[in-house]
């Protein structure tokens, strides 16, 4: 049950990864720490005495102009060069953030604790922590939301369609640079609405962000680009699994358990395709 | 052909007579060659192969914690000496420190070539940016799994065996400093040697395109794996080396430093300019200097320093430093480049 919950947090900031991933061709090293970013957005609150759960609403609009300028200062020059440029651009941004975190924030483990109770179910044989409810139930909201903005509005649409086949849009009006920023500020902003509720639900430490950009990593390849169903299922799946591995091998195992299925299920794939001499694209 | 002689015994000297010209820096140059057998290794497949890989760092740390293994087990049981941690209840006499040493070079060489090249075969299916994920996961999951396992020390790290008391610290200095020099001319003729052949063409091949590598009858996957094996038994060495040099080892800070090390040793390769024998050299160097630079002045800061400097590599110099002067510079640079590459072609016929 635990692992569900997990889960759920885990696909929000897959399908940001999706998004950006489908759009733009880049993958951002730096999800995790956006998300991380994010958690202290909704701690500094908590800090102030404001209800943390606020920061679900407050650290998206900011972590949304953070996600902007960084577009705007570096994605936006490696958008279209090779896919490995991106990688290694994001990795920088993601050392930088770590560090500037480690130095604003202390080196320390934090925690904003929303003093929600815990509900008993089936005789108190499970214990839910309200919390992990309440961050399982923002997330599927926003997530909901997500959709029927991308499939109503006009910005989803552009994005869409610039997903599709960017060149043919540009030819057919659609702004690609603002395209590309939005996805970049939305995907940015989803991050920001992860991490705080990370930092209610569970701990946040600067250090922390690789092990969720791995996380959606696995979780988009596990599911596919755009296929927002999958992007739920798999992350429970990692979710569960990420539980198990904590309960049956230790905790000290825990984040090299989750690096070392991405390998697994990546090998597996890989030999999956081959046997019809094709590779992962 | 001539000049060139005189360029590489020029090298070779200046790099015999660097720790006695500069005796301070002993150490600084040592971990210099470390650094440029990494970068000029990472370039065989990261370079010339085109298969960009974070995972190198899998063999370093992997070598780095065989070598100090073999040579503390070789004479002592590995399980006590690492339990008794920092206060030493047993030590090397000099004999069993260089017997150790080189054993323990060996099978850190050895041992992370055999295992490039059975996880060859199932990673390096894997193309373009899924191939540097999947490497990027390797070299950290085998960090973290690395600092869960107690007979290495876990998550306290593990204490080298201590140099000898012969010569004090000179003596320790211009061992371990002879000892990467050396690795790096094995390297470098390694690499310049296999860079004179048709291996090397077959491998810009695979970079270029791969589909059309294999429809040509280049039986690819060999290849990749045998230039990732080359790139390992190298990166184990060096590993191993550095391991002696810290005279500590800490699963992620030291070894399985994925975060520092193994985006280094990609960093000086494209700095230098990937795809050239000697751009990953000069990469390498240029980066050390900065690096120590910016540990030096900017304490604390490193990070935010290592962080811009990555983002400005890659956006504004793609290519390297060595690309950036062939466009700046065509002409003096045709001189400095045909050269190598001349040298090159005439071995080739």
């Amino acid at each position: 049950m635990d692992g569900i919950l997990l889960g759920v947090l885990f696909a929000l900031i897959a399908y940001g990864m999706a998004l950006q991933w489908g759009v733009m061709n880049i993958i951002n090293i730096a999800q995790g720490d956006l998300v991380i970013l994010g958690g202290y957005i909704a701690y500094f609150m908590y800090l102030y005495g404001i209800h943390p759960a606020w920061g679900v609403i407050v650290s998206p609009i900011i972590m949304y102009f953070v996600g902007i300028g960084i577009y705007k200062l570096v994605i936006n020059k490696v958008v279209d060069r090779d896919l490995f440029i991106s990688i290694l651009a994001t990795f920088g941004i993601s050392i930088l953030f770590m560090q500037l975190m480690n130095f604003a924030f202390g080196a320390d483990v934090v925690l904003a604790t929303s003093g929600y109770g815990t509900t008993m179910l089936f005789d108190s044989n499970v214990v839910l922590p309200n919390s992990k409810i309440f961050s399982a139930v923002v997330s599927i909201v926003f997530a909901i939301c997500l959709v029927i903005y991308m499939k109503k509005s006009k910005l989803g649409r552009a994005i869409r369609a610039t997903a599709q086949n960017s060149r043919a849009a540009k030819i057919l009006g659609v702004d690609t640079e603002k395209v590309y920023a939005a996805t970049f500020g939305i995907n940015a902003a989803l991050c920001g609405v992860a991490g705080a509720l990370i930092s209610i639900t569970f701990t946040i430490h600067p250090y922390m962000g690789l092990p969720y950009t791995i996380r959606s990593f696995m979780i988009v390849i596990v599911a596919g680009l755009g296929n927002l169903p999958g992007v739920a299922i798999s992350g429970m799946g990692l979710g569960v699994f990420e539980e198990f591995a904590d309960y049956i091998l230790g905790t000290e195992f825990r984040i090299g358990s989750v690096f070392l299925l991405l390998v697994l299920i990546l090998v597996y794939r890989r030999f999956k395709l081959s046997r019809k001499r094709e590779y992962l694209k | 052909m001539n000049k060139n002689v005189v360029l590489y015994a020029g090298i070779l000297i200046f790099g015999l007579a660097a720790p006695f010209i500069f005796p301070a820096f002993k150490v600084q140059l040592s971990i210099l060659c470390v650094l440029i057998i990494l970068a000029a290794t990472w370039n065989i497949q990261g370079g010339e192969m085109g298969y960009n890989s974070f995972g190198n760092i899998l063999f370093y740390g992997l070598g780095m914690y065989l070598c100090a293994s073999v040579q503390v087990g070789m004479f002592f049981p590995l399980a006590e000496w690492t339990e008794s941690g920092g206060e030493k209840t047993f030590v090397h006499t000099s004999a069993q420190f260089f017997q150790g040493m080189a054993v323990g070079l060996v099978v850190a060489a050895i041992v992370p070539t055999i295992v490039a090249g059975l996880i060859g075969y199932s990673i390096l299916g894997l193309r373009g940016h899924y191939f540097a994920i999947c490497t990027l996961g390797l070299g950290v999951a085998a960090g973290e799994i690395s600092g869960g396992i107690e007979i290495i020390g876990a998550g306290q790290g593990f204490t080298t065996p201590p140099f000898p008391n012969i010569g004090g610290l000179e003596a320790r200095g211009e061992f371990f400093y002879f000892l990467s020099f050396f690795a790096l001319v094995l390297a470098f003729i390694t690499i310049r040697a296999i860079y004179s052949t048709r291996f090397k063409l077959i491998l810009n091949a695979i970079r270029d395109n791969e589909d059309k590598a294999e429809a040509m009858g280049i039986e690819t996957m060999k290849y990749k794996i045998i230039g990732w094996m080359i790139s390992a038994f190298f990166c184990g060495l060096a590993g191993g080396i550095m391991g002696g040099l810290v005279g500590y080892i800490d699963s992620t800070d030291v070894a399985f430093d994925g975060r520092e090390m193994g985006v280094f040793m990609v960093l000086m390769a494209i700095l230098g300019g990937k795809g050239t024998l000697w751009g990953p050299i000069i990469g390498a160097t240029v980066f050390h200097i900065f690096k120590e630079g910016f540990w030096t002045f900017f304490l604390g800061w490193q990070y935010v320093a290592l962080g811009i400097l990555i983002v400005v590599i890659v956006i504004y110099f793609p290519e390297g430093i060595m690309g950036w002067l062939r466009e700046k510079y065509p002409e003096r640079f045709g001189e400095v480049v045909d050269e190598a590459d001349r040298k090159a072609q005439v071995e080739l016929k």
